[in-house]
């Protein structure tokens, strides 16, 4: 039996960027990007599954963001996942890589035991990989990066092939360990239609404190309980929840910061027009000619 | 006050150095400069020592060298321990890496356990004053590169951290070997295993070198997600063939599975300076322009008269690929052969 906690994000879409979301000024408005499950968490979140469906254990799936980013946790029950985490604070606000695997392995800690964390290989708004191996090193466990395939798990070791530059190596490593997929390793599983039915209610206690706001009638610790009780409560974790540091929380402890920022304007520029015609590319063969490039 | 230290990593896979490490002295050694400061290399593996030598020619003062069996195969717990003693006990101002499969496992592990700050993928770094929040800060790395889908570039500092690092990838910097080397001087530091390193054992390894060389090649003809299919990038290799030119990718054809990683131009993937790019079916995001834009001469073919890459074309076609590329190939084929 293995245990797993599985690392999940929500993001901004930035690889599909349409007319709609685009400012008179020829520059994105990031406020209208849907935001969607970071692909690469996705089939992290299958390798635990696959997992468990083979060795048993349990899966929990965690995410650090704002209330929202509870909409991927739901999809992670959909897919089968046993619990799952929002962590969620003003204070984490603004975090870059840093304070984020601080407060992410702080909040592991506080959830328990486990055997193996999965997380994908980077999040496709940053592409910066680097809250997997630092949430391993904060947490003082090895860390396999741009896994590809589990080959064996077995007495408490895990064989994995992993990328490399120009090829693969197969590395063995002692549980516990963290490993980040590569988009390609596995096919997502679709949603469960029974556990979508159950799931789909499920709430975590922002969404139970502004469905209070709106009814008098309803008392946001009444609701925490009874959703508990159904089992579909998202639980959340704040700073009264897990041992953190302020000072090591959000912007405040993030290293890095946006010193500029320039927006990208896509206009402008001079190119010399080629009709696409058989006349036009002749003439444009010439000028390569003449330019010594052919 | 000692002289401000700059640091590459440099990479090394089986005792072959990686470009990118070399390429990264080059920006290393200018970033020295304008500081005041002094360039070194940290050379780990086995049997590295010519190495060590080798990064001289690219204006390194120093170099630390630690060679040990158990160091032949990268792995992160080894390898960050090294860098993180160098680090807690010189403190160097700045440390680069190769933004490789090795510097991205190792950079954010190294990172993590000095508390400092890490930019990955940077296309360009230069030292600057910087004021922030009020506060003169002096010749801070400026780490510059485009974020959110590469519709900003970003500018980023770590001003209240002793050490600043960030990660490039393979061909962003150009890279420059001196005639004469600097006068050698190696340290070599013993390795003290610990029990931990041994959780995880690299037990096989496979290597091909890579048949593609992007960066070598005199003429790039790449495709987008333009393109729409696989199939029709059959095309690109025709022409490529032609023409004499090495075939590639904008990102969103290798996410669409249109072509592989190792052929991705862009921020992400690796960056050419040809003397022709074609860009056939690319709409030209600035992380794919940052990959080709210094290329020499720059055809775009694209069906969208207002696709961005044309801004940044010497020619561009408007027309569908699939009409233009044939028509190319035959008036190439009657003009030159």
């Amino acid at each position: 039996m293995y245990n797993s906690i599985v690392l999940v994000k929500q993001v901004p879409d930035t690889a599909n960027i349409s007319g709609k979301v685009m400012k008179d000024d020829g520059t994105v408005n990031r406020a209208k990007l849907p935001a969607i499950f970071n692909q690469e968490d996705k089939i992290a979140l299958e390798f635990a599954l696959q997992v468990k469906d083979k060795f048993g254990g349990k899966v929990s799936a965690i995410t650090m963001g704002p209330p929202r980013a509870s909409d991927i946790l739901r999809e992670c029950l959909y897919m089968g996942a046993d619990t799952v985490y929002c962590v969620t604070d003003r204070k984490f606000a603004g975090a870059d890589t840093l304070a984020t695997s601080y407060v992410l392995s702080e909040a592991i800690k506080k959830i328990g035991k486990f055997d193996i964390i999965f997380g994908g290989r980077q999040a496709i708004d940053g592409d910066t990989a680097q809250v997997g191996p630092q949430t391993a090193e904060k947490l003082g466990i090895p860390q396999i990066t741009y896994a590809e395939e589990i080959l064996e798990l077995k007495d408490r070791k895990i064989k994995i092939k992993r990328k490399i530059d120009g090829g693969f190596e197969i590395v063995e490593c002692e549980l516990p360990v963290l490993i980040t997929v590569l988009k390609g390793a596995a096919e997502p599983r679709p949603f469960s239609s029974k556990r979508l039915m159950a799931y789909k209610g499920a709430k975590s206690l922002s969404d139970l404190e502004k469905m209070a706001e709106g009814n008098s009638l309803l008392y946001v610790d009444n609701l925490v309980q009874e959703y508990k009780e159904r089992n579909i409560f998202i639980e959340t974790l704040t700073t009264d929840d897990i041992d953190v540091d302020p000072e090591r929380c959000g912007v405040k402890g993030s290293p890095t910061k946006v010193h500029k920022v320039e927006s990208v304007v896509l206009a402008g520029g001079k190119h010399e027009s080629i009709e696409p015609t058989k006349d036009g590319i002749s003439k444009l063969v010439d000028k390569l000619i003449e330019d010594r490039i052919f | 006050m000692s002289k401000p230290q700059v640091w590459v990593f440099i990479e090394q896979r089986s005792g072959k150095a990686a470009d990118v490490s070399f390429e990264l002295l080059s920006k290393g050694r200018k970033l020295a400069d304008s500081m005041g400061g002094i360039l070194k290399s940290i050379v780990i593996g086995h049997n590295v020592k010519d190495i060590a030598v080798e990064t001289f020619n690219y204006g390194v003062e120093e170099s630390y060298l630690i060679d040990s069996p158990e160091l032949f195969y990268y792995r992160t717990l080894p390898y960050s321990r090294i860098l993180d003693d160098l680090i807690h006990k010189e403190v160097p101002r700045i440390v680069l890496f190769g933004a490789t499969v090795i510097g991205r496992d190792l950079a954010p592990h190294v990172a993590s356990s000095t508390k400092s700050g890490l930019t990955a993928d940077c296309t360009d770094l230069k030292i600057s004053d910087v004021t922030y929040l009020n506060k003169p800060f002096k010749n801070l790395l400026l780490q510059i590169r485009p974020a959110f889908g590469g519709n900003i570039i970003a500018t980023i500092i770590t001003p209240d951290v002793p050490v600043q690092m960030a990660t490039v990838r393979e061909g962003v910097m150009e890279m420059h070997r001196f005639d004469k080397p600097n006068e050698i001087k190696i340290k070599e530091i013993p390795f003290k295993p610990t029990k931990m390193d041994d959780v995880l054992k690299v037990i096989e390894q496979h290597r091909e070198e890579s048949k593609v060389n992007l960066k070598g090649a005199p003429i790039i003809v790449a495709g987008g997600y333009g393109l729409g299919s696989k199939a029709n990038f059959n095309l690109l290799y025709e022409l490529a063939k032609a023409i004499g030119g090495e075939v590639a990718g904008s990102r969103a054809a290798v996410d669409a599975g249109f072509i592989t990683s190792e052929r991705q131009v862009g921020q992400t993937g690796v960056t050419v300076r040809p003397k022709l790019y074609i860009a056939v079916g690319i709409s030209g995001a600035i992380q794919h322009r940052a990959g080709m834009q210094e290329s020499n001469k720059i055809i775009a073919i694209n069906n969208d008269p207002e696709a961005p890459i044309f801004d940044i074309s010497h020619y561009g076609i408007v027309g569908d690929a699939m009409d233009i590329i044939p028509k190319f190939i035959e008036t190439y084929k009657h003009k030159l052969k």
